[in-house]
């Protein structure tokens, strides 16, 4: 089982043409219907699907309100370590750049984790960059110890594992995996990823079915947008999420549609992903997909995320920090720069404001 | 006129039991519980923070009400028992909606696992309300293993699109001697009433509610049609035809 299968399918799909053949009425009868396909979804992602964001918007938000109700989910990321052996061309992380390299130990996690914990959050998202030496499973594993003291819900975005290294650290506590593709363009990836064990495309497109068969509870993909045209690589994160909940029933999958920040080596956007862009994209994920989660992150600024509450966003991070150790130590570098810098309290103030419920716990393992 | 609905002992008398989940802010909760004269309350015990009392949806159930945590988030039995335990031992009472679901295309219950934790958890002692889907024979399981009512869904949950199982729930209010709750899909007062109608013992309404443009007066109005449902059961509704029953009779000149 793999879903490289499916998007061996698309090898030589020519989206252009596809685009073209697009029409007005089509994209009306879409919208109306109560179940999409995979060809519906990509219409939506069209250019012509672009003069119809307000009626795509109403149903976007009706059905989100449906589904999950006025509420957004709350939780927010630690960076544990910034050690990584990749050299992905995009990244303020990759083992060329030169900045002070950083592995917090069991007593400053628990230092972060009090400061974080004190906010009233209960659902964390740990990180490090890909170096198995200096963190390996183990090492996180000890930090999910820590961490269970003070939140119910802790998720990874680390690394791809093997099967029974997701099984070990879903035993230790973990219940969510975050794992990006950063680009589903095999050439692309290639180009984007000269070296380290990231150039392996296969092994990282197949870690979210490794962490479902291990038992993980959620799962989130998503592409990094900017790397490529952003309309096959919607379609294709739609694809994948599309293609998790299928197979494995009892995840909640969900994506996230993280658009290129500054950060520490200057690499520029290849493909402008527009605000426009970005809602369109999420309007049609939503239809596509009625129940799967929309998370979006500090990497976009206060006044959108305010506007994307209503247009499917199901969950936001907040009081974010993107540096190792930054909560305590504010002088480390992250690994890009943060758009919306909202504390919790703010992020919590506004949703308020807006006619929507902050939640900080949705989940606990028993 | 007197009529209390009884489950584990407790006297209840309201029949509309009320969700928590989808509201825009938990201070709504208290007043919504009000408007609709609710006196049991399901939260999710995923959502219940008790390190947190400000975010703490538990604390704003009023203290004369049932708290019926459910088992919300729970993939399989095992889960969905653990889940139990830990709302007993967090000082949540012994009422418990099993909620079993390994399905988030759909989230339809899981029935087989549904049985599991029922029997594993009835035996505990605690007050066991299962949420299922409308199968006469898993019904009957559920009463046998010691379920305390049986909660059937009229539709998928959230999806506010009313009684869609009706004949099925039918045949569980005729052959099961539980109190029969319709729980999921129920969308306006109307279908409610007809639920209680039909001999439903209650329903239970969330996404109706929490979705509503506003959930205070939607809550009342539930509550209205909730007991206007009950009292015209309790009547005993009038015999339906499927044609109009002629004022002279065809065999009318036999008495002439």
């Amino acid at each position: 089982m793999s879903f490289y299968g499916e998007l061996q399918r698309y090898e030589n799909f020519d989206f252009e043409l596809f685009f073209k053949q697009v029409t007005d009425a089509g994209i009306k009868r879409i919208i109306a219907q109560h179940r999409l396909n995979e060809r519906d979804y990509l219409a939506l992602l069209s250019p012509r699907a672009e003069n119809f964001l307000e009626e795509m918007a109403q149903k976007a938000h009706r059905l989100t309100v449906q589904h999950f109700g006025r509420v957004i989910f709350l939780f927010t990321p630690m960076y544990l370590a910034n050690y990584c052996v990749n050299q992905c061309v995009y990244c303020g992380f990759q083992v060329h750049n030169r900045l002070e390299r950083k592995k917090l130990s069991p007593a400053e996690v628990e230092k972060e984790a009090k400061i974080i914990a004190a906010t009233g959050l209960k659902h964390i998202l740990i990180l490090t960059g890909e170096s198995r030496q200096e963190s390996p499973v183990s090492y996180i594993r000890d930090c999910v110890e820590v961490l269970k003291k003070y939140f119910t819900s802790v998720s990874i975005e680390i690394y791809p594992l093997e099967e029974d290294e997701y099984a070990e650290l879903i035993a230790a506590g973990v219940d969510g995996l975050t794992m990006y593709q950063e680009v589903y363009n095999e050439e692309v990836y290639a180009e984007l990823h000269p070296g380290g064990p990231k150039r392996n495309y296969r092994f990282r497109l197949d870690a979210p079915e490794r962490a479902c068969r291990a038992g993980v509870r959620t799962v989130n993909v998503g592409a990094l947008l900017g790397l490529h045209d952003w309309r096959s690589e919607a379609f294709f994160t739609g694809l994948h999420a599309d293609y998790l909940q299928k197979n494995f029933t009892d995840v909640e999958v969900s994506i996230s549609p993280p658009r290129m920040r500054p950060h520490l080596g200057g690499f520029q956007p290849r493909v402008e992903v527009s605000d426009q862009n970005l809602v369109q994209y999420l309007l049609a994920f939503r239809l596509f997909m009625p129940r799967g989660g929309i998370t979006v992150s500090t990497r976009e600024r206060a006044e959108l995320r305010d506007h994307l509450v209503r247009l499917g966003a199901t969950k936001m991070s907040a009081g974010s920090c993107t540096a190792v150790g930054g909560r305590s130590d504010q002088e480390s570098t992250g690994q890009f720069e943060i758009s919306d810098e909202r504390n919790v309290v703010e992020m919590a103030d506004m949703l308020y404001s807006v006619g929507y419920q902050p939640v900080y716990k949705d989940w606990q393992s028993f | 006129m007197r009529d209390i609905l009884k489950i584990g002992g407790q006297e209840i008398s309201s029949r509309l039991f009320l969700g928590t989940g989808k509201f825009s802010s938990n201070r709504l909760i208290p007043q919504v519980v009000e408007a609709s004269g609710a006196q049991v309350v399901t939260v999710a015990l995923r959502r219940v923070d008790l390190d947190y009392e400000e975010e703490n949806i538990a604390a704003y159930v009023p203290k004369d009400c049932i708290l019926m945590p459910n088992t919300s988030g729970a993939r399989n039995a095992g889960e969905a028992v653990r889940i139990a335990r830990l709302a007993r031992a967090a000082g949540c009472g012994n009422w418990i909606k099993i909620e079993v679901i390994s399905d988030n295309r759909y989230l339809l219950p899981d029935n087989y696992e549904t049985i599991k934790a029922t029997e594993i958890l009835a035996a505990e002692g605690f007050v066991v309300l299962p949420y299922m889907s409308p199968d006469l024979m898993v019904a009957k399981k559920l009463a046998e293993v010691g379920a305390a009512a049986v909660m059937p869904l009229g539709a998928p949950i959230g999806s506010n699109r009313g009684l869609k199982t009706k004949e099925l729930i039918k045949i569980l209010i005729e052959e099961i001697a539980l109190p029969i709750i319709v729980d999921a899909g129920i969308g306006r007062p109307s279908e409610a009433a007809e639920a209680m109608e039909m001999g439903a013992a209650a329903v239970l309404v969330n996404t109706a509610v929490a979705t509503a443009g506003d959930p205070v007066v939607m809550a009342s109005a539930f509550g209205l049609a909730v007991r206007a449902g009950r009292i015209a059961c309790l009547a005993g509704p009038g015999e339906t035809l499927d044609y109009a029953r002629s004022s002279s009779p065809l065999t009318g000149f036999l008495r002439d």
